[in-house]
């Protein structure tokens, strides 16, 4: 299997993109990525989409053909695919590329991941994020997305003590790193009083432990690692990645307070890598919700099980901590367009270890982590990163 | 030559409801929604009162400040969004109302809540052209807000009219000029009931883009800033919106107080810039300037230039005023509300 490198990044502005169709976002982080890479249209073997649900947020399937057309690739005539998991489909899209380039079948790969979220009502939008839960057993009954994350962190309170206050430290954290980030839709920082005494989406959660609703697309070039000091001097190299899944329905699941699925796919990634969590000093986990990033940080190890809350609270994860999470502001503060997640995380990985993360960047960034989740958790992608040799 | 207003009337209904007692029945913080909007109450229409009935009212204040002869209005426009009738005019009832019929045209407008400043710019042109000696133009509205929906925190009902022409003026319409694009930021197809909004998306790239670009068009044909201005008024779909716009055009809140009534009987849709127009020229003074912006879903802005003049002091103006009506108010308690807005189903009257 060959070594893949990642040669380019971009990514569009994150937010209500009132002025950016589906096309546009494909377009600017796909064009970005390109000219990063340095690489011609010529060199591109494939193209590989990460999204949700663009049939439900914008009538429009087939998405693959599409964003290579409008980057201007439809004379390349190229393989194009679109990757659907959930939340997961940007993180699942990587990993399928890496696997295509590492096969030999390709050389050099795009992968992006795009959502138009506003285009409908928030309602409507929630009903649509809903539909990765399971619709016979969960949604049908009245389960909003909010309210199964909501049943985590119960059970997460009541076994270990976490408090409202924890999950705010979350928000606080990621706030804070979002307010240092250019791309991210809240660049403010909050305070843990705004997240208290947000109104309930569904207690224990507030409106400040959600992620907002968001346009946005992230792009990646992907290339076999023996070329890729042909288009860079900072080529950053897949070490390991690693994809589970669970039951689908949260009451299947053998624990409320970890996702399996996150356990498995780390304990892969590690393994391929051959480091620990101790060797990260940088990762972008699913906050989707703010107990998620603490049964995340949990699950891939860095902190001991039931201990995420008070570790965030006493500075763990934050900017320059033992390990720092969610330097992009995360998808609470950077922004949640669900297809794009997997991708731009990724790319803020890459600009951490290029060491172009401006004021956010992370002292002495070797090696950073992405996890991704689709629906609860029924899907989960650690991919593992580190600076070319 | 100049078009101006020759005169003016508005009309407020009596009833009132406060945020916190809409919300109090969805179970939501209606006085947090109400400090969000700054709005402390709005106005509701009494069960007998409709768009036509507040159209009259408005025409007829208008009509009782002058002596003028209502067979020498040729035209009258009513602008609305709520209309009882799909088909049959407003407009009609209120000519026969004043006496202004039946030699004289009449129509009823519709573009969201600025469809009565563009009643007010046909009449200009109307007049100016001399096809008639005088034109009335009306907004009035009792805005549909869903139950439940944020809207119903706002929408509330009023109405005001003005007469146009080019001779006896209290006030001229130096210049006139609207920005108009095809923006969905709010709508209610036929037949429907209560309107759908694009939610955040009625802020920055509606009402924003349109009443800014507008009001910057208008400042560069009229060669002025917003120092030149006593009074400036904006559509008032809530209390923020009219005054962060103000402040980036570089208007002060003592500009802008007088117009804003959006804050004490909510938003009136079609209404909203008139009567706020009328709050001014209840208390300006000859020579006065007054900013004039309106604002329409859809979308569009009008946008009027106006200065006061010498005519001023000879209309009454010891009528009611709109102030007078802002604050003759009955407060009602949501049942009550949901009986006056027809929300009740009730048993349906034989044929």
């Amino acid at each position: 299997m060959r070594d893949v490198a990642i040669i380019g990044v971009g990514e569009t502005p994150f937010g209500e993109l009132w002025d950016y169709s589906f096309r546009d976002l494909g377009i600017e982080a796909g064009l970005k990525a390109i000219q990063d890479a340095k690489v011609t249209a010529e060199e591109i073997d494939a193209v590989y989409v990460g999204n949700m649900s663009a049939g439900k947020f914008i009538d429009q399937e087939h998405v693959s053909a599409l964003v290579a057309d409008y980057a201007g690739l439809a004379d390349m005539h190229l393989p194009t695919v679109r990757v659907e998991g959930g939340g997961a489909c940007g993180a699942v899209a990587l990993l399928q590329a890496r696997m295509a380039i590492a096969s030999g079948m390709y050389d050099v790969v795009v992968v992006g991941g795009a959502e138009k979220m506003t285009d409908v009502g928030e309602v409507q939008a929630a009903e649509i994020l809903s539909s990765t839960a399971d619709q016979e057993w969960e949604s049908v009954f009245g389960a909003t997305f909010a309210g199964l994350y909501a049943m985590m962190a119960r059970r997460h309170m009541h076994e270990f003590g976490t408090t409202r206050e924890h999950m705010g430290a979350v928000a606080v954290k990621n706030h804070k790193n979002g307010a240092l980030n250019p791309v991210a839709q809240f660049q403010k920082e909050i305070t843990l009083e705004t997240v208290l005494q947000s109104p309930w989406v569904a207690e224990p959660l507030g409106l400040f432990d959600c992620a907002p609703l968001s346009d946005g697309a992230a792009a990646i070039v992907l290339c076999a690692m023996d070329a890729a000091r042909r288009y860079t001097d900072a080529p950053i190299r897949i070490a390991g990645s690693g994809q589970a899944s669970d039951f689908l329905a949260l009451h299947d699941r053998r624990d409320l307070t970890t996702m399996d699925a996150t356990v498995v796919a780390g304990k892969r990634a590690f393994a391929e890598a051959k480091v620990e969590p101790r060797d990260i000093q940088v990762a972008e986990v699913h906050d989707n919700f703010t107990i998620t990033e603490i049964l995340a940080i949990e699950d891939l190890k860095f902190v001991e099980k039931g201990k995420g809350g008070p570790a965030t609270v006493d500075g763990v994860t934050a900017l320059n901590g033992k390990v720092s999470v969610n330097t992009s502001g995360g998808l609470k503060a950077r922004g949640q367009p669900v297809g794009a997640t997997g991708v731009a995380q990724a790319v803020e990985i890459v600009r951490q270890l290029r060491g172009e993360a401006g004021k956010r960047q992370v002292v002495g960034a070797r090696r950073g982590l992405t996890h991704t989740l689709g629906g609860t958790g029924a899907t989960a992608v650690v991919h593992i990163f580190e600076r070319g040799a | 030559m100049s078009a101006g207003i020759v005169t003016y009337g508005g009309y407020v209904p009596r009833y009132r409801i406060r945020p916190k007692e809409i919300g109090a029945v969805w179970g939501a913080d209606g006085e947090a929604m109400g400090r969000g909007l700054n709005i402390k109450a709005k106005s509701v229409p009494g069960p007998d009162e409709d768009v036509i009935t507040i159209s009259v009212e408005a025409a007829r204040a208008a009509m009782a400040r002058v002596d003028l002869d209502p067979t020498d209005i040729g035209a009258i426009y009513v602008g609305s969004e709520s209309h009882p009738y799909a088909v049959k005019p407003t407009a009609t009832v209120v000519a026969e109302a004043i006496g202004a019929a039946p030699v004289m045209t009449a129509a009823d407008f519709e573009f969201a809540c600025k469809a009565g400043t563009a009643a007010m710019q046909t009449c200009m042109g109307l007049t100016l052209s001399k096809m008639y000696k005088y034109g009335m133009a009306i907004g009035s509205d009792t805005s549909q807000g869903a139950p439940g929906d944020a809207l119903e925190y706002s929408a509330s009902a009023g109405g005001a009219a003005f007469v146009i022409g080019t001779d006896r003026m209290i006030a001229t319409i130096d210049h006139t000029v609207s920005y108009t694009t095809d923006t969905p930021d709010f709508w209610r197809r036929e037949g429907q009931r209560y309107p759908s909004h694009g939610g955040r998306f009625t802020g920055e790239p509606a009402y924003f883009k349109h009443v800014v670009s507008c009001a910057q068009l208008l400042f560069k044909r009229a060669g002025t800033t917003a120092e030149d201005y006593e009074y400036a008024v904006f559509h008032q779909p809530n209390g923020k919106f009219p005054v962060r716009a103000g402040k980036q055009l570089g208007f002060k809140d003592g500009q802008m107080d007088t117009g804003l009534l959006v804050r004490d009987i909510g938003n009136t849709y079609s209404g909203a810039i008139m009567l706020g127009l009328c709050a001014i020229l209840d208390e300006a003074e000859a020579g006065d300037r007054i900013f004039a912006m309106g604002y329409g879903s859809g979308a569009g802005s009008d946008g009027f230039d106006l200065t006061v003049t010498d005519e001023i002091r000879k209309i009454r103006r010891d009528v009611r005023s709109i102030r007078d009506m802002v604050k003759d108010s009955a407060f009602i308690d949501y049942a009550t509300y949901a009986k006056y807005r027809g929300k009740i189903a009730m048993k349906e009257a034989a044929v």
